[in-house]
């Protein structure tokens, strides 16, 4: 029980090297196997996510959930790709052909690559790119590129505004997303996942940088287009969006593909603030570690769909503001305080975690306190306002 | 070298490929009985009226502007955050530096009311 | 040929041809995907170089910010999808001629530069190239001063902005 994840791949490279094989061609090949286990795993685990988070969900707004088909519903999402399967992938006149049936595929391929660099358990990755944290960026990138071209090709008008505004969300919310990443890359001196994992022996770096990680969560589920910032696809001002005109499998292919992304954000998000696969045991035994990666993963999981069943949407400028005047000046804070004061507190250990913890008490409460002065100004303007129309109405009558 | 890139290079064709064969898997075992008025836009019901590919907002193009200059900016940072456990105070204090200067422009896009949604 | 020559060719030619499509495509939102493909082949040709930071950068700030700023000026023209019209003339041959000739000369002269018979150099790891770069760029004696210069520079491209587009936005009532 050692380390089964070498033992398999040390087999698989026997195996094959004794069929003749050179070892780096068996390698190649181990890796291409690999990679397609990991795509296909992944894709099938949305059969589980999706009908967990409808069940999650239903659980938050006091209703069952899915619960007819198989034990608790758990089939329910087979049954709806079934379903999928056989409609009708209705496709509007007038669209832009080559843009309207790669965009789903784009979206999906983003997501599924993100998880190149995410390791599962101590020698459990899929690889380990020196700058994997710029990396998840840059695939990330290649989603919004999808969407763009999902609301572009569609010739709808909801499709084109739903389209617009995610651009602007997707694109804004990834400013603070990048400078949090820069303070796991400070504190662990690599841009390599595997090594942010490793840094991360002494404590998580949630306890030394909890604000970072706060601003990271909400720009992720940003980023994510799930409620409460999902203006991508508000079903109720511009139909569904982006997807309006997508049906059966294509328009399924965006469903998996908005769900795996919020599992993904779970999983990004235990690698670089909770210590991925850490936990008491996890290196002498990695299925352990594999445990605790896909317990935090899950914990953070259920965290955003909490979040996504207790909050109403915001608007388009609120978003944006919350964006531009809150979370960006927030992160560059942050970066700054972290840098200098992890250079100051000369001495390793303990002491500098306290240091770094508390600089961010002190952030947290005086953007609390900047907070409590802002909402009292607009609330006495807003009186201000409401006793002049009251003056002036009762002027006119 | 450039083995860590294997592994990428598989991962995103594949990734690219298995929802291509999911939805074709769609076009094939599914219907396909197309005419006049399921290829309309859909609107809800209502007649679509005028040309798709509408102007964008300029506001949009102004976020876009700053987004472009802070994920420059961001991109400088990172060699210098893989680099920070190596460097002297007054070296980081440079990066911070270049953080505030990117800062003001921030500040300056807010007063001049740039990051308003009108 | 190795592995990696292949892969070099296949991914140069995707480049080039990319390149071309983004100038002969009628539809402007095409030319600007096309464009985003010469830019991707542009990263994979660095992860070749092994300059996997310039990789990442290519994409992030290429495809994800900058293609991204392009098809949004896309979109602020009015009647992108109507401007279909001919891509070229008449005497399109007289220019691919020239155009050839061109290359040609160039080619001919680039070729007896004494690089092309160079042995290449062993690249450098890139561990720790990437912790050499982040010190230079604070460091007095190398970069500092670039660095610096480029957060102003970032500055004026900002301030620029604003003031460029700013006035538009407010005396013109876009539709959405």
């Amino acid at each position: 029980m050692g380390d089964p994840f070498g033992l398999i791949g040390r087999w698989f490279m026997d195996l094959l090297t004794g069929w003749g094989m050179e070892s780096s061609a068996a390698l190649t090949l181990l890796r291409f196997l690999g990679a397609g286990v990991m795509a296909i795993v992944l894709l099938f685990a949305c059969f589980f996510l999706i009908v967990a988070e409808r069940k999650m969900l239903g659980r938050f707004q006091d209703r069952y959930g899915p619960n007819r088909i198989g034990p608790f519903g758990i089939f329910q999402t087979i049954a709806d790709f079934v379903k999928l399967i056989g409609k009708e992938i209705v496709v509007p006149a007038g669209i832009d052909k080559p843009l309207y049936w790669l965009a789903p595929l784009l979206v999906v391929m983003s997501i599924i690559g993100m998880w190149a660099v995410v390791p599962l358990a101590p020698g459990f990755r899929g690889t380990d790119l020196n700058v994997g944290v710029l990396y998840l960026v840059s695939v990330g990138a290649i989603g919004t590129l999808g969407i763009i071209m999902a609301g572009w090709s569609s010739n709808n008008k909801f499709a084109m505004l739903g389209a617009f505004r995610a651009v602007a969300q997707l694109v804004s919310y990834e400013i603070p997303m990048v400078l949090m990443l820069l303070v796991p890359t400070m504190l662990s001196g690599t841009m390599g996942v595997v090594g942010i994992v490793e840094a991360q022996s002494e404590m998580w770096f949630i306890v030394a940088a909890p604000l970072a990680a706060l601003v990271y969560l909400i720009s992720s589920i940003a980023e994510n287009g799930r409620a409460p910032f999902d203006l991508t696809e508000g079903e109720s001002e511009i139909v569904a969006g982006f997807n309006v005109e997508y049906g059966g499998l294509a328009f399924g292919m965006f469903y998996v593909g908005d769900f795996l992304h919020a599992f993904t954000v779970g999983a990004l998000f235990s690698t670089l603030f909770l210590g991925g696969w850490r936990g008491p045991g996890a290196e002498q035994y990695p299925l352990l570690g594999l445990f605790y990666f896909f317990l935090k993963t899950i914990a953070v999981w259920f965290v955003t769909v909490w979040i996504r069943g207790s909050f109403p949407r915001v608007r388009i400028d609120q978003l944006l503001a919350l964006n531009w005047k809150f979370l960006t000046p927030l992160a560059l804070l942050i970066v700054a305080v972290t840098a200098v004061v992890n250079k100051l507190a000369v001495e390793q250990g303990w002491s500098r975690i306290l240091a770094l913890l508390a600089a961010n008490v002190v952030m947290a409460a005086g953007v609390w306190g900047a907070l409590a002065l802002h909402g009292r100004t607009v609330r006495r303007r807003e009186e201000e306002l409401r006793a002049g129309a009251a003056v002036s109405a009762s002027a006119a009558r | 070298m450039h083995d860590p890139w294997v592994f990428v290079a598989f991962l995103l064709p594949i990734g690219l490929l298995l929802p291509a064969v999911a939805v074709l898997m769609g076009i094939i075992l599914g219907p396909r009985k197309p005419n006049a008025i399921k290829g309309t836009t859909y609107e809800c019901g209502m007649e679509t009226v005028g040309d798709t590919w509408v102007q964008l907002r300029a506001s949009y193009y102004i976020f876009a502007l700053i987004f472009v200059i802070f994920d420059v900016e961001a991109v400088f940072l990172f060699p210098w955050a893989v680099a920070y456990s190596q460097m002297q105070l007054y070296m980081v204090l440079e990066g911070v530096l270049f953080l505030l200067i990117l800062a003001a422009g921030l500040l300056y896009a807010w007063r001049k009311g740039a990051l308003e949604w009108v | 040929m190795s592995v990696l020559q292949i892969i070099f060719l296949v991914t140069g030619f995707v480049t080039l041809l990319a390149g071309v499509m983004v100038v002969a495509s009628p539809k402007l939102v095409h030319a600007a995907l096309w464009l985003i493909v010469s830019l991707a082949g542009v990263a994979v040709l660095f992860v070749l170089l092994n300059a996997n930071f310039l990789a990442v950068v290519q994409v992030v700030v290429y495809i994800g910010a900058i293609a991204i700023l392009i098809i949004f000026t896309v979109m602020l023209t009015r009647r992108v999808m109507a401007d279909s019209g001919p891509t070229h003339n008449r005497t399109w041959w007289v220019a691919l001629l020239s155009a050839v000739v061109l290359l040609g000369g160039l080619l001919a002269l680039i070729w007896q530069h004494p690089a092309f018979q160079a042995v290449p150099a062993e690249l450098a790891a890139a561990d720790t190239s990437l912790t050499v770069l982040g010190t230079s760029l604070v460091d007095v004696n190398r970069y500092l001063v670039p660095f610096e210069v480029a957060s102003v520079l970032l500055l004026a491209a900002l301030i620029g902005a604003i003031a460029v587009a700013r006035p538009v936005a407010k005396g013109e009532e876009a539709d959405e």
